[in-house]
């Protein structure tokens, strides 16, 4: 039977030739990353920046406009409609009002005037509603929670390899980061506490990529004593290339069928780990190794570490 | 690698059946679980809010509101005292956090003093001062301004109590809706998190923890009018204007001093009017609040007689004889559900302080189950999809690394049925995404084997070094994918947790599966067949 190959057998691309280009673009990337973090900032759910989402279907198509006019006087401040998903589907998104209190209870108002003026007519099929406070405190948690995830990677890898191979996937891993934050400020995707979700589960998978390719390259450093650390690097990736393609193919195809089957409510979500798989699958060739090149790696390895190197026989 | 022992052998068989057996209630009808013997396990899923639609409230004491209260309290309680102690005073009255008094002759100072010290008592909290009991008032004087103050202690021990209070009338006013498994729990040090499952109306549930639901019975103040008062400002002293609950635009002269209060009833239940045949509540007073009901109803004939709720008056009716039988009934143009609310309300009891609404997320049940199918339709065409791709990449070893990948689905399912963890939509992703990478573990194992066949190794040989060079690399990796799990888990709350959960038990069951299930099965085929050639 004729085996479905995404790589050949015996690749031997140079990688790590291209390694310059790729430092390269990576830099690009990320700078690009940050300019549009600033100049077009994210666009925030009411997760991080509070307020009111109201998800209603309409029986029949949505009339938008007549909606926005209905719902238009209400005063409600910063309002806006959007189908979603179905015909008649439709978001309806209140911002806070700014400098309100902690306590405020205006989003429980918004949500009450609103379910006043549209009553039984529409299927209020999903109400969210989140106060400055708790957004602020989300903000933090966030944040925290992917420079903790980063940190403990960084540790876990010192501690199983060494420091310089750690500081090689962490900045692989900041980079995936920078990159799908780049995206979402980009296409103004919405920013959410699941896509914090998926900016970790990519910290995962891109991790664990990294850690396949570093533990060729160290396996290698030990059987070959005298190569290059170019040329070890390149077989290294050469050796784990059809893995790394299988991988990120099983797990894309699983991917895709969420992200075209699996509902509006979680498309950002999903899109954004198929991003990271892309750019994680990237950055473990072209950033974690390369940074391996520019600060060297220590080349006494001893042998049989955990009974690697070399192949017990049981019997 | 490739010889198992016996035990072993039976261990994963009993794994893997246990995996399948804890999943296998989920695929069952409600009836037929009920009919399985009691030895089988029969917990399903538990399905998050986003699933099966449901509300989810982060509620907020308003612990100032209670700390006012006290202070309010104090003044009563301060006016009471200097007036037994005979003393002169102005300017009486809560000034921020705190209570001043002047006292007008230098003489009395000490003696006021003495009276407001007395009325403090001990509190003690863990919290503050490492249980060390503590006076609750703290007392100044400067020139005759006496100052009082509650202490730290008072405050935080008083905000406790009444998150705990909180608390339990939320689970009463909840437990009366008779929604199933409503979760109610403190978070932080003044929030409390509602969670109510299948609830259709949300807006009912937030009425119902919306409303403090203080009731009291009060006299009409029947000097003037509430209009004439109003106009010309001279509010008579011991009253105040409240307006009707019906008609928020009418007021009314209510005296302030409360006559019978909500916390004497002890039943309350909805019914209809007897002759008007409108809906009205009926309660039931306990002996001390019968008997204080009695002697005012008794003393008031021809008068009305205010029934207010949270500072508003529902009905004012006039008393046309004594009740002394301790029950009564409150009519106020009710629908049929106000008066069941309205009795919902006072047979759980008043909140000590309002709740403050900080964070909703409620799912219709219709969005529930379309994320249910889209889900499901989407695990489906994933696994399949990868099933196919497994196949024509490694062909009879695919159908190996299938067989384990099922067994993987299964012990997850098996997992989440038995932890009783709850599974969210971003949870189906998170086994959609085990799915994908699932597989990795064997991919892994296969390749190594292909270059240990590449370089020369006969079919055994390659198949041993294959599994035994990838453990190492295998288990870095998904202690990585664990490690970012735990985080996710740590950082979330409802939805994000769920799929960290399924996350983390995806980890561990396919790093299983690689290792037990799929090498026992290519160990057996290896043994069976004894290949002296291997394609893959």
């Amino acid at each position: 039977m004729k085996r479905l190959k995404l790589v050949p057998d015996n690749t031997s691309f140079s990688f790590v030739k291209f390694r310059h280009i790729a430092v390269g673009l990576s830099v690009a990337v990320m700078l690009a990353s940050v300019v549009l973090l600033f100049a077009r900032g994210l666009n925030f759910g009411i997760d991080f920046e509070g307020g009111t989402v109201i998800e209603i279907a309409t029986k029949g198509p949505a009339d938008i406009s007549g909606l926005r006019t209905q719902l238009g006087g209400l005063g409600l401040g910063d309002l806006q409609l959007q189908r979603f998903g179905e015909d008649n589907d439709v978001l309806i998104r209140i911002g806070t009002a700014h400098g309100a209190s902690a306590t405020d209870d205006t989003g429980q108002a918004a949500v009450k005037k609103v379910k006043d003026t549209l009553g039984t007519s529409v299927e209020y099929r999903r109400i969210e509603s989140v106060g400055p406070q708790v957004s602020g405190e989300l903000i933090k948690s966030a944040t925290m929670a992917v420079v903790v995830a980063v940190a403990l990677m960084f540790v876990y890898i010192w501690f199983r390899f060494e420091w310089q191979f750690g500081l090689g996937a962490v900045l692989a891993l900041i980079h995936d980061v920078m990159a799908t934050i780049g995206i979402f400020a980009l296409l103004q995707m919405e920013f959410n506490l699941t896509t914090i979700a998926a900016l970790l589960t990519i910290v995962g998978y891109s991790m664990n990529d990294t850690v396949v390719v570093f533990d060729r390259i160290r396996e290698n450093l030990r059987k070959f004593k005298k190569m290059d650390l170019g040329e070890l690097i390149d077989l290294s990736i050469n050796e784990t290339l059809a893995r790394t393609i299988m991988t990120s193919a099983t797990t894309l195809i699983a991917l895709f069928a969420l992200f075209i089957f699996g509902g509006e409510v979680i498309r950002s979500f999903t899109f954004a780990m198929i991003f990271g798989i892309f750019v994680g699958t990237y950055s473990s060739i072209f950033v974690a190794a390369p940074v391996l090149i520019a600060i060297g790696v220590k080349r006494e390895w001893g042998s049989g570490a955990l009974g690697r190197g070399k192949v017990e026989k049981k019997a | 690698m490739l010889h198992f022992e016996r035990w072993k052998i039976a261990l994963i068989a009993l794994l893997t059946l246990a995996g399948f057996l804890y999943t296998a209630p989920n695929f069952l009808p409600k009836a037929a679980l009920d009919e399985m013997p009691s030895f089988l396990p029969h917990k399903q899923i538990n399905l998050g809010l986003d699933l099966r639609g449901g509300s989810y409230l982060l509620l907020q004491v308003d612990t100032a509101s209670v700390t006012h209260d006290r202070l309010q309290q104090l003044v009563n309680d301060i006016r009471k005292a200097l007036r037994n102690a005979e003393v002169l005073y102005t300017g009486l009255g809560v000034n921020g956090e705190a209570v001043t008094i002047r006292i007008t002759k230098p003489e009395d100072v000490d003696k006021s003093l003495k009276a407001i010290r007395d009325l403090s008592t001990v509190v003690t909290s863990n919290l503050l001062s490492g249980g060390l009991p503590q006076r609750d008032l703290s007392v100044a004087n400067s020139g005759g301004l006496i100052t009082v103050t509650l202490s730290e202690t008072a405050k935080v021990a008083r905000a406790q109590s009444a998150i705990q209070q909180s608390m339990e009338i939320v689970r009463r006013r909840i437990d009366e809706l008779g929604t199933t498994e409503p979760v109610i729990q403190q978070q932080g040090a003044d929030r409390i998190l509602v969670q109510v499952p299948g609830l259709g109306d949300p807006q009912r549930l937030k009425k119902l923890l919306g409303q403090t639901a203080k009731l009291n019975f009060r006299l009409v103040d029947t000097s003037t009018t509430a209009q004439q008062a109003m106009a010309t400002h001279t509010i008579p002293a011991g009253a105040e204007v409240l307006y009707m609950t019906e008609d928020p635009t009418r007021p009314l002269l209510v005296q302030r001093r409360v006559m019978v209060g909500g916390d004497n009833l002890v039943d309350a239940t909805p019914g209809f009017d007897q002759r008007s045949g409108e809906p009205i509540v009926s309660f039931r007073f306990d002996s001390t609040g019968a008997r204080l009901f009695g002697e005012v109803t008794r003393d008031n004939v021809g008068k009305p007689f205010a029934i207010v709720l949270d500072n508003k008056v529902i009905s004012a009716p006039v008393i046309r004889e004594p009740i002394l039988g301790g029950t009564g009934q409150i009519s106020g143009n009710f629908t049929v559900q106000q008066a069941n609310d309205l009795a919902i309300l006072l047979r759980a009891g008043a909140l000590p302080a309002p709740l403050n609404v900080l964070e909703e997320r409620t799912v219709g049940p219709g969005l529930g189950a379309d994320s249910i199918r889209a889900g499901t339709i989407a695990s489906i065409i994933g696994s399949v999809a990868v099933i196919v791709f497994m196949i024509a990449a490694y062909g009879l070893f695919g159908v190996f690394a299938n067989l384990a990948l099922l067994v993987n689905i299964a012990l997850i399912m098996g997992a989440l049925s038995m932890l009783q963890a709850t599974l969210t939509l971003p949870g189906i992703a998170g086994i959609v995404l085990t799915i994908g990478t699932a597989v990795d573990a064997n991919v892994l194992i296969y390749e190594r084997i292909r270059e240990e066949l590449r370089s020369g190794k006969s079919v055994i040989a390659a198949i041993e070094a294959g599994y035994h060079r990838a453990l190492a690399t295998i288990l870095d990796a998904n202690i990585t994918h664990f490690i970012s799990a735990a985080v996710l888990f740590e950082l979330g709350s409802g939805p994000v947790r769920g799929f960290a959960v399924t996350l983390a038990i995806g980890v561990v069951t396919s790093v299983f599966t690689a290792f037990t299930v799929n090498r026992l099965i290519v160990a057996t085929w290896v043994r069976r067949r004894r290949p002296k050639l291997l394609v893959l």
